[in-house]
């Protein structure tokens, strides 16, 4: 069944308790990623979209905790599953690609030394196959000259090819689900095309889904097929790319595509959304927006519901904008 | 000295450049004594560039990390001395100014940079953040200094309220409205923007762009707008030079440039900045990564990318030439047809 859900996330919700007081970081996510799927996250700092990855992957640190919700992988409830379990899966089923490939790959090993052991925790192979394992997967993300450069070491190697080999690690055991948390922003455009180049094309060689977190949108419209827009730690519309994009129905994501630089008239004041985000120790009563929102009115002090506009077109608001339902 | 007219730029440089040298440490010094020899690698961090702005013109200064576009932007704010070449301001060279017209340009030129959380004093209070530096050169008078402050923070968009607290207590977007506050404090002619928006979400970055365009036009300024987001650029820019690897490569009015770019780096770069409404589609590729400034390739830096380089290429630096009325381009392409 192409149509069936690889992963299934229902009312997560991830708290950090604090000396200040609960962080609410994800409030109540759900969302469907299907197999071969590229699904993008978009949101502001502190919108809880990193959060919900890490959530998905059990990597959250103390004081964060998953409070509630499921989260179903291949019909697994992943939610309270054994820290063995997780680790089982993690690399070989669901791999991640973080924004710094600095931090994930260790600084004193050698590039060969780090793939050849993520390949042997997941299998049982001898390290001369394993390093020919390691080659391929190099060459496979564009990296010339691939035995030798098993030989360096992560410093020697620029930003874009960092990220190359932290791509090359997710991907070897050609696992069904990869979530890649801003993996291109520290990158510079022709690098950043590069890469998205590189992912676009292993997912669709291997049936890969994809979870794409970013604060940009741009980079959804060219190679998402979903999207899911975060604000205050909520999903607040999701929908296919083209109509998020060109027809939005919350006030958030209307606001947030208007204010794109090159959506508006060269010269002239650019739209913007008033206000900042709310702090997650001060969040306003009822919808988290209603302070920065247009067209809030008193029904906006209850918290809004995820309503479903047409479809998958799913929207949290009271007052969807008109045009797109 | 000549007063400026019209037609003299506010700023110009002209065949300018910085290089950066390692010096030797002590062990090195001690080994060149018996004749060692001493690795000095330089890096041309800005190769030779001329650039002049306009009274009350907006030069978008765009280019990939390592392209030197901030090293310009900060020998044109004075802080940091050029290598080579000259600038002028108002007509006046630099090697020439007496002390009173030196810090008369100092004022004049005003840096903003992209972090405001590392380029604010974390220890001071916004008031005095922002009212240091006018009391220091006695612009205004100590006991009109907290007026001042309160005015130039209203016209930023900051509630006068908060003078009285640290950086930490503002969001990012506030923090960078402290930092175009305190250049603004020195009634400056001259802003350049290092990547002032770039470390801001994308409905903050629209707000702090309409400040700028609206600081503009209420404090008569010029900007030097340097961005590595072509979008950002494209907005607010009246021209637009292009960097690669410490050179321009191109130079245009804003709209001829986005519309028929002239050189290949510029045409590869506008391919691919992902735009919203282009839909979904397959990144065209330039091969190859951005070499090292130590160890640029010879003759045109951008020859080993490049889908159209020649063997000519390789060997000869392509000088920036006008193509067109007001534009500029540094290839060699154009010296064919």
């Amino acid at each position: 069944m192409p149509d069936e859900a690889l992963l299934t996330v229902r009312d997560l919700r991830t708290h950090f308790e604090t000396r200040q007081g609960v962080v609410k970081a994800v409030d109540g996510v759900s969302l469907d990623v299907r197999r071969g799927e590229i699904l993008g996250l978009v949101g502001e700092s502190g919108s809880g979209k990193s959060i919900t990855g890490f959530s998905i992957l059990g990597l959250l640190d103390a004081p964060g905790r998953i409070v509630g919700g499921s989260i179903r992988f291949k019909g697994e409830e992943l939610v309270g599953a054994s820290p063995e379990r997780m680790r089982a899966l993690r690399g070989r089923e669901i791999a991640m690609v973080f924004q710094d490939p600095m931090m994930t790959l260790n600084p004193v090993l050698r590039i060969d030394t780090q793939i050849i052991e993520a390949i042997q925790v997941h299998e049982r192979i001898s390290t001369r196959a394993a390093r020919a394992r390691a080659s391929a997967a190099l060459q496979r993300v564009g990296i010339p000259s691939p035995d030798e450069r098993l030989q360096a070491y992560p410093h020697q190697f620029s930003g874009g090819m960092r990220q190359r080999v932290a791509i090359a690690i997710a991907l070897l055991h050609r696992p069904a689900l990869v979530i890649a948390d801003e993996p291109t922003t520290a990158l510079d455009v022709t690098i950043q095309a590069q890469i998205i180049f590189e992912m676009q094309k292993l997912c669709a060689e291997s049936g890969t889904a994809l979870i794409w977190i970013t604060h940009d949108l741009a980079v959804i419209d060219g190679m998402g097929d979903r999207v899911c827009v975060m604000y205050a730690g909520r999903i607040v519309e999701s929908g296919a790319v083209r109509d998020v994009i060109s027809s939005p129905a919350h006030p958030y994501a209307r606001g947030l595509i208007d204010s794109i630089p090159s959506r508006n008239e060269r010269g002239k004041r650019l739209s913007q959304i008033p206000g900042a985000p709310p702090t997650p120790f001060s969040l306003p009563q009822g919808c988290p927006f209603r302070p920065r929102c247009g067209r809030a009115d008193a029904a906006c002090l209850e918290v809004p519901q995820e309503t479903t506009l047409r479809g998958e077109r799913r929207v949290r608001c009271f007052h969807p904008l008109e045009e797109s339902v | 000295m000549t007063t400026a007219s019209a037609e003299t730029p506010i700023l110009e440089v002209r065949r300018i450049s910085k290089r950066f040298a390692r010096t030797p440490d002590f062990a090195e010094r001690l080994a060149g004594m018996f004749g060692a020899k001493f690795d000095a690698r330089v890096v041309h961090a800005v190769d030779d560039v001329s650039l002049a702005v306009k009274h009350g013109e907006v030069v978008g200064l765009v280019g990939e990390s390592g392209c030197g576009k901030s090293t310009l932007g900060r020998m044109v704010a004075g802080i940091i001395p050029k290598s080579d070449g000259e600038l002028y301001f108002e007509g006046a060279e630099s090697a020439m100014w007496n002390a009173a017209q030196a810090q008369a340009a100092q004022l004049a030129v005003q840096i903003i940079f992209q972090d405001p959380m590392s380029s604010l004093n974390p220890r001071k209070r916004v008031r005095d953040i922002i009212g240091e530096a006018p009391l220091v050169h006695g612009m205004v008078a100590r006991d009109a200094i907290a007026d001042y402050v309160s005015d130039l923070m209203l016209k930023v968009g900051l509630d006068p309220g908060y003078k009285r607290r640290y950086p930490h207590q503002f969001s990012g977007g506030q923090r960078q409205r402290i930092g175009i506050a305190r250049a603004l404090a020195v009634k400056p002619r001259f802003l350049v923007c290092d990547e002032a928006v770039a470390a801001l979400d994308v409905s903050i970055q629209a707000q702090v762009l309409n400040l700028f365009m609206d600081l503009k036009d209420a404090f008569n300024l010029t900007y030097l707008f340097i961005s590595h987001d072509l979008g950002v650029v494209r907005h607010l820019s009246d021209r637009v030079a292009i960097m690669y690897l410490g050179r321009i490569v191109e130079m245009a009015p804003t709209t001829e440039l986005y519309a028929t770019p002239n050189h290949p780096y510029t045409r590869a770069l506008l391919e691919e900045v992902p735009q919203v409404g282009t839909g979904k589609r397959i990144y065209s590729v330039v091969k190859g990564e951005i070499p090292s400034p130590l160890n640029p390739p010879p003759g045109c830096h951008f020859h080993p990318r490049c889908p159209h380089a020649m063997p000519k290429c390789a060997i000869e630096q392509p000088a920036l030439k006008q193509v067109a009325p007001g534009r500029f381009s540094a290839c060699h392409l154009n010296d064919q047809n």
